[in-house]
């Protein structure tokens, strides 16, 4: 807290600055289209970021997110759309005077600074005095857990101090914008996890807002308020995690996120879906423009099954993952599965034990089938 | 020459084991030794006779003959006036290719290499027939020409540099905390091809002091000129300035080679990198497949 009592004094200038200072900003993007080429980057997509929430794009590669990034920092234009904070449209300032901190996917400390110098650059560019931007870049590196780095130069640290001091530098102008374009895509498992607990934990204390881009669901699950999931360059779902798991809007968010089972079904209507010998409701409209011949979308751990002889299915492979085992089971019509069973039940299920995999009565996802 | 020691040197010093690691001299085999006297017997043996054509007594007497103080001032203005006007042209250019038309980098590369292509006596003769009357005579003439003699090495060793870091998400990093272009390019960019720009400086100012033919085509006297003309009057003071004119040159090399060192040093991977990739891009330049 700290940081937060010195950013009071500290912001003079600017009236935007006051307004932010420390606390975050509400971001609107509006419709943002960008092409490259024939290429569609981004097609209408609009995003609403609460003051000092952390929102996360999440997607396979070349589905936009980065260049939705890019734009909200100033190194792309939209070719339509507007990008505002505090509600002012920021989209004809350049990036230099956005007041946006940003750490990048690749390493991207000056190799001719050291850390501190690093993390004073952006003060520095604020014209503080030497003296007081040396305290302040040392607290901001304190925070990150590396004041014992202070003196060293980029290589002569690891990827995972380059990346805490990148942030520190992005957290040292008190951007009314925290961007993180896959800042932890180089970094090794465990470092990984650390860092992406330590970048909630301070954004969270910083209350600064935060756009977070990763293709790893599990780093936008685990981190983010909300997450966007986007596909060729429309948001397919905003919503917190737990929902985006549970009620996926479509098939696509359903498969991107988590693991996901496709058994063939048939639509009865457009309202029921008959599977493995039951009919169960589909969920919202998803059938909607569907022929009759679809896939049913169900987690591993949404499917009832049981060893039975002479049951629909055959148990192929099994992995323990803790409480819970992982069962592969192979469907007639060459279909296979994975059913999550409590690992003392799946005990008694070795491969090649018959069994029963049926649906449960709540309403499922379909999709055109594969 | 530079480019080569500074590899070595670079090499030795690198945090990482790589080619050049210091291992490999204490396996150094004594057939390379041969060659290496053979090789330095070939370059000193020349010097060694000039030497002694010359006598150590002609050395003083350099400076007391006519034309020496303008010749070399001339040659000294041509070189500074050259280095700026190389550095000012192709650090903005190279910069801006690498950032915004990375895709012209093959042309940049073919069109860079025309002035060693082109016969310098065509290249001067066709200059000093379009030149505007307010140049002729003056040192601008002949440094605007040494400009584009200068070209090659001073391109290459700039895209050499601003290959060795990622120089488009250094100057998003610096712009995203608030520095506009001047500071990005002098505190960011600049910083982190100062090597490159000493070799490229380097490398202008000994092709400046060495160049003779169209200067004196121009009618310029400048210091090879004047070691020419002078030669006719006193055969050994003509080639004591030669050798002396050899010695300022190689000890400009050698500063260059200590400077780069020496950054390597302490900022370590960037600086090594550096020097890999104009090893590389040697390689790429004589047609080996990538």
């Amino acid at each position: 807290m700290t940081t937060r009592a010195a950013a009071g004094t500290e912001a003079t200038e600017g009236a935007v600055r006051a307004a932010g200072a420390g606390a975050g900003a509400p971001v609107a993007l509006t419709n943002l289209s960008r092409h490259f080429g024939a290429v569609r980057a981004l097609d209408g997509l609009s995003l609403d970021i609460a003051p000092g929430e952390l929102v996360a794009l999440l997607g396979p590669s070349g589905c936009g997110k980065t260049t939705a990034l890019r734009i909200l920092a100033g190194f792309e234009a939209a070719d339509t759309g507007s990008v505002s904070v505090d509600g002012r449209d920021i989209s004809r300032i350049p990036a230099a005077r956005r007041d946006m901190g940003m750490v990048f996917q690749s390493y991207s400390l000056f190799p001719n600074m050291t850390a501190l110098d690093n993390v004073g650059f952006g003060l520095r560019m604020r014209k503080q005095r030497g003296s007081e931007r040396g305290r302040r870049a040392a607290e901001l590196l304190d925070m990150v857990g590396l004041t014992d780095q202070a003196r060293k130069y980029p290589h002569q640290m690891s990827g995972g101090q380059q990346q805490r001091v990148a942030l520190a530098r992005a957290l040292a102008i008190e951007p009314r914008v925290l961007l993180l374009d896959e800042p932890l895509s180089a970094l090794d498992a465990k470092v990984r996890l650390q860092l992406r607990e330590q970048i909630r934990a301070l954004q969270q204390r910083l209350g600064t807002t935060t756009l977070f881009v990763t293709h790893d669901q599990e780093e936008a699950l685990s981190m983010a308020d909300r997450v966007g999931v986007m596909k060729e360059g429309k948001l397919e779902q905003v919503a917190q995690p737990s929902q985006l798991y549970d009620q996926p809007a479509t098939a696509f968010v359903a498969e991107f996120v988590g693991t996901m089972n496709r058994i063939p079904g048939e639509l009865q209507g457009s309202d029921d879906v008959s599977a493995l010998g039951t009919v169960v409701p589909v969920h919202g409209d998803t059938a909607s423009g569907l022929s009759v011949d679809v896939d049913v979308l169900v987690r591993p751990e949404g499917l009832e099954i049981i060893a039975a002889p002479g049951g629909n299915g055959i148990v192929t492979n099994k992995t323990f993952l803790g409480s819970v085992t992982r069962v592969s089971v192979l469907l007639s019509g060459d279909v296979s599965i994975k059913v999550d069973q409590p690992s003392s039940v799946a005990a008694a299920m070795s491969p090649g034990t018959s069994v029963q995999v049926s649906l449960p009565g709540t309403p499922v996802l379909v999709a055109e089938r594969r | 020459m530079a480019a080569v020691t500074s590899i070595e040197q670079a090499g030795a010093q690198a945090p990482t084991p790589t080619a050049g690691s210091p291992g490999r001299w204490r396996t150094f085999p004594y057939w390379r030794w041969v060659i290496l006297l053979l090789a330095g017997a070939y370059f000193l043996i020349p010097l060694y006779a000039a030497l002694r054509f010359a006598g150590v007594r002609a050395f003083p007497d350099i400076f007391k003959q006519s034309g020496f103080f303008s010749a070399i001032g001339l040659s000294l203005r041509l070189a500074v006036i050259t280095t700026i006007f190389t550095l000012v042209l192709m650090v903005p250019t190279t910069v801006y290719v690498h950032l915004r038309l990375p895709q012209i980098r093959r042309l940049m590369e073919a069109v860079t290499i025309l002035p060693i292509v082109i016969p310098p006596i065509v290249l001067i003769i066709g200059v000093l027939k379009v030149a505007p009357r307010f140049l002729l005579g003056t040192p601008y003439l002949l440094a605007l020409v040494y400009v584009i003699l200068a070209m090659p090495f001073a391109y290459r060793s700039l895209d050499a540099g601003l290959r060795s870091f990622d120089l488009r998400t250094m100057v998003e990093a610096s712009n995203s905390l608030g520095a506009g272009w001047p500071s990005t390019l002098w505190r960011v960019v600049l910083p982190n091809i100062s090597t490159s720009i000493l070799s490229a400086t380097v490398l202008t100012v000994a092709l400046v002091l060495g160049e003779f033919t169209m200067a004196s085509l121009a009618l310029y006297v400048t210091f090879p000129v004047w070691i020419v003309q002078f030669e006719q009057n006193s055969g050994p003071v003509s080639v004591a300035a030669s050798l002396l004119a050899l010695f300022v040159t190689w000890i400009l090399l050698m500063l260059i080679v200590a400077i780069g060192g020496r950054s390597a040093r302490r900022r370590g991977g960037s600086q090594v990198a550096l020097f890999t990739v104009t090893r590389q891009d040697f390689s790429q330049t004589v047609g080996e497949p990538e």
